[in-house]
């Protein structure tokens, strides 16, 4: 950015180590956090906050989850979609059984759910890796989302055959069910998103986090270090599906009310992995810039060229989706295979040395 | 007790009882084993070649159709005379449209990722999925189309056989999609084996080096190679589109072919053929006479949960080469 660390010494350990050593980036973060915390639920404008911030959000929670194993520890996944579907049929099933257990302990809960799942689905990456590791993934998701529709328990017999969010309340404040407000809801995905960012951004930092990253970058190589691969790549898959299943809870705890299992499909998955690879595998910014990124295109689709007065169809905007998503996604891993989040570096690294070209 | 019954006795018993309708699973599992078939053949041509693993065959399958299909619907608009003029003039178009994607993704995807880990190039052939996705349905409408099965004198009907104490009916069009496809097997091999650019072919697919040493282009061979796939990928489209219908919504059965490969193996062209039967048959075996114990839509999970199966006991599949990335 425009400004430099000249100044800012560094005296202890600890603030050797601290997320954002700089003054000017505290400060920062500080304003994106008012920002989020403040000045958009003050807009009340229900179209920003239910419609564009809340799933944005969650879903940056479901790509930091698979940025954890496909990014930090480099095990590529496509059964995000069906981790998800366990936390939020675990968390239904959780919140009938004991209704008066406060829905956000269930929530955290059915992360615990979707982590065990995980790690049983991710049992094969012990022997292999790469697209055969994808493909076991992939069984994952069939099965699963078979079970979903397939195993009347899972929905309690419903006749639709969805999971219908009951109503729930905190403190005396009802937070889900079609009662809730928006805002409720926004300031609670937001609360356990931030919370979960800071918890996952030390994690990555620390000796996990750098074991994750030695097994990405050469297996064999960490296995001569010390690191004992198995338990490091199933908890890369439990952590992982632990963050998928909590934004799976959420998505349909205080966004879509009622779900289906077609919700939670193999879209979903390719979904949350183009998020990744475009925003920055490896990068928790990255999860945030590709989420808002990926969200936002169908919106900006349908609503600008209607503005400059070109009438779009609903059907030409998903194909264009399509085409847009899959054109970024081959224009990502050509130029820049670290995505949107290395760009953001490089620029901020220009603005650091300017008017200097280094 | 009734569990284990409906599981382990009652199946058998069933198939004992009626051969007829376990002749008719067998064939139907067949022709939808043949189908798998050729879309991991497809995949298995491009692997071998380009150590590119193309998510996106099984879409190319389906874009090939709605192409075919499309461009004819679009020529008897413009009153080219329908039936097989239109018919045939649009498979060419089509052929030709495949031979423009392969030299494209050749130049714009291939080209610039060389060398890169194949994880991305992986990742890459999911761009190019959506790409054909909604391209495809941008240019042709998403809505569902019909195969032009007659005007390219495909048969239609069914065959009724007596036989095994009962009525075993087979599709024309099943045994002509069989011939087809065998007919297509034994030319690529020919292809393969005789050709000099099917030489130069499987001397990539052995070792890059080594043949861009001996001065063939790699290049070209890619071109050749995505163009040999998206043909497969018109076969299996046409045979595919006749029995159902035109649509993205097949891209889910297109996925199965994964399995397929990894139950023969990534480099093996028997492999795929018969890891598709397997794949076929089992699952449509499984769905029938085991399926209404487990609530049904087994087929669903069934190829992928044997590939899980094969994936911790056998990686290499059933004829794929040892060399494989292990840990």
């Amino acid at each position: 950015m425009l400004y430099r660390e000249a100044g800012q010494f560094k005296t202890s350990y600890q603030s050797d180590q601290a997320v954002f050593p700089l003054l000017q980036d505290r400060i920062g973060i500080g304003v994106i956090l008012l920002i989020a915390y403040v000045a958009i639920p003050l807009t009340r404008n229900d179209f920003l906050i239910n419609a564009m911030m809340t799933p944005f959000l969650i879903f940056t929670l479901a790509a930091i989850g698979l940025n954890i194993l496909v990014g930090y520890t480099g095990l590529l996944s496509l059964g995000t979609g069906a981790f998800m579907g366990v936390g939020a049929y675990a968390c239904y099933k959780l919140t009938t059984f004991f209704p008066g257990v406060n829905i956000l302990v269930w929530i955290i809960a059915s992360g615990f759910v979707s982590a065990a799942v995980g790690v049983v689905f991710g049992l094969p990456a012990v022997r292999i890796k790469g697209f055969y590791l994808a493909i076991a993934t992939l069984a994952a998701q069939f099965f699963l989302e078979w079970a979903f529709t397939h195993i009347p328990w899972l929905y309690n017999y419903n006749v639709s055959a969805a999971i219908e969010v009951p109503q729930r309340e905190l403190f005396g404040l009802i937070v889900t069910g079609p009662r809730a407000t928006e805002i409720t809801r926004y300031y609670i995905v937001l609360t356990i998103l931030v919370v979960m960012t800071w918890f996952a951004s030390n994690l990555v930092r620390g000796r996990i986090g750098r074991s994750w990253m030695a097994v990405r970058d050469m297996d064999i190589a960490a296995e001569l270090m010390g690191i004992r691969l198995l338990p490091t790549k199933l908890l890369a898959f439990a952590v992982s599906s632990f963050y998928c299943g909590v934004a799976g809870a959420m998505l349909v705890f205080f966004w879509y009310g009622s779900a289906e299992s077609t919700v939670f499909s193999i879209n979903q998955s390719f979904f949350v992995l183009f998020m990744i690879i475009i925003g920055g595998l490896g990068s928790l910014l990255g999860c945030y810039l590709g989420a808002a990124l990926i969200y936002m295109l169908p919106i900006a689709l349908k609503f600008v060229p209607g503005q400059l007065g070109l009438p779009i169809e609903p059907a030409t905007v998903e194909h264009l989706t399509f085409i847009i998503v899959g054109a970024l996604i081959v224009f990502f891993l050509v130029v820049e295979p670290a995505g949107l989040a290395r760009l953001w570096q490089i620029g901020k690294q220009k603005l650091r040395v300017w008017p200097f070209p280094y | 007790m009734d569990l284990l019954y409906s599981i382990f006795i009652d199946p058998f018993v069933q198939m004992w009882q009626a051969p007829d309708l376990l002749v008719q699973t067998l064939w139907e599992g067949l022709v939808a084993g043949m189908l798998y078939s050729l879309i991991a053949l497809g995949f298995v041509l491009i692997f071998k070649a380009s150590g590119v693993f193309n998510f996106a065959q099984g879409i190319m399958v389906v874009f090939a159709a709605l192409t075919l299909v499309g461009l004819y619907d679009i020529l008897r608009h413009w009153g080219v005379r329908p039936g097989d003029l239109a018919a045939f003039l649009a498979l060419g178009i089509t052929i030709v449209v495949m031979l423009a994607l392969a030299w494209g993704v050749e130049r714009v995807v291939l080209r610039p990722l060389v060398n890169q880990p194949d994880i991305i190039l992986f990742m890459a052939t999911f761009g190019l999925t959506y790409i054909l996705i909604g391209g495809g349905q941008l240019v042709f409408g998403g809505d569902s189309k019909i195969m032009i099965a007659e005007d390219l004198y495909l048969p239609k009907g069914p065959i009724n056989i007596k036989a095994f104490g009962g009525l075993v009916t087979l599709q024309k069009l099943d045994i002509a999609a069989a011939i087809i496809a065998s007919v297509m097997v034994v030319g690529l091999s020919v292809f393969f084996s005789k050709t000099r650019i099917g030489r130069a072919l499987r001397a990539v697919a052995d070792s890059h080096e080594a043949a861009l040493s001996v001065g063939i282009s790699l290049e070209q061979i890619w071109v050749v190679v995505w163009f040999a796939s998206g043909l497969v990928a018109l076969v299996t489209g046409i045979m595919w589109g006749a029995r159902s219908e035109v649509s993205f919504a097949l891209d889910i059965i297109a996925l199965k072919a994964l399995p397929v490969l990894i139950l023969g193996g990534f480099t093996s062209v028997p492999g795929a053929i018969v890891g598709g039967l397997i794949i076929g048959i089992g699952e449509k075996m499984t769905e029938f006479y085991w399926g209404p114990v487990m609530g049904g839509g087994t087929d669903a999970w069934f190829a992928y949960v044997i590939a899980l199966v094969f994936l911790l006991f056998r990686p290499q599949g059933l004829f794929g080469e040892k060399i494989i990335e292990r840990v």
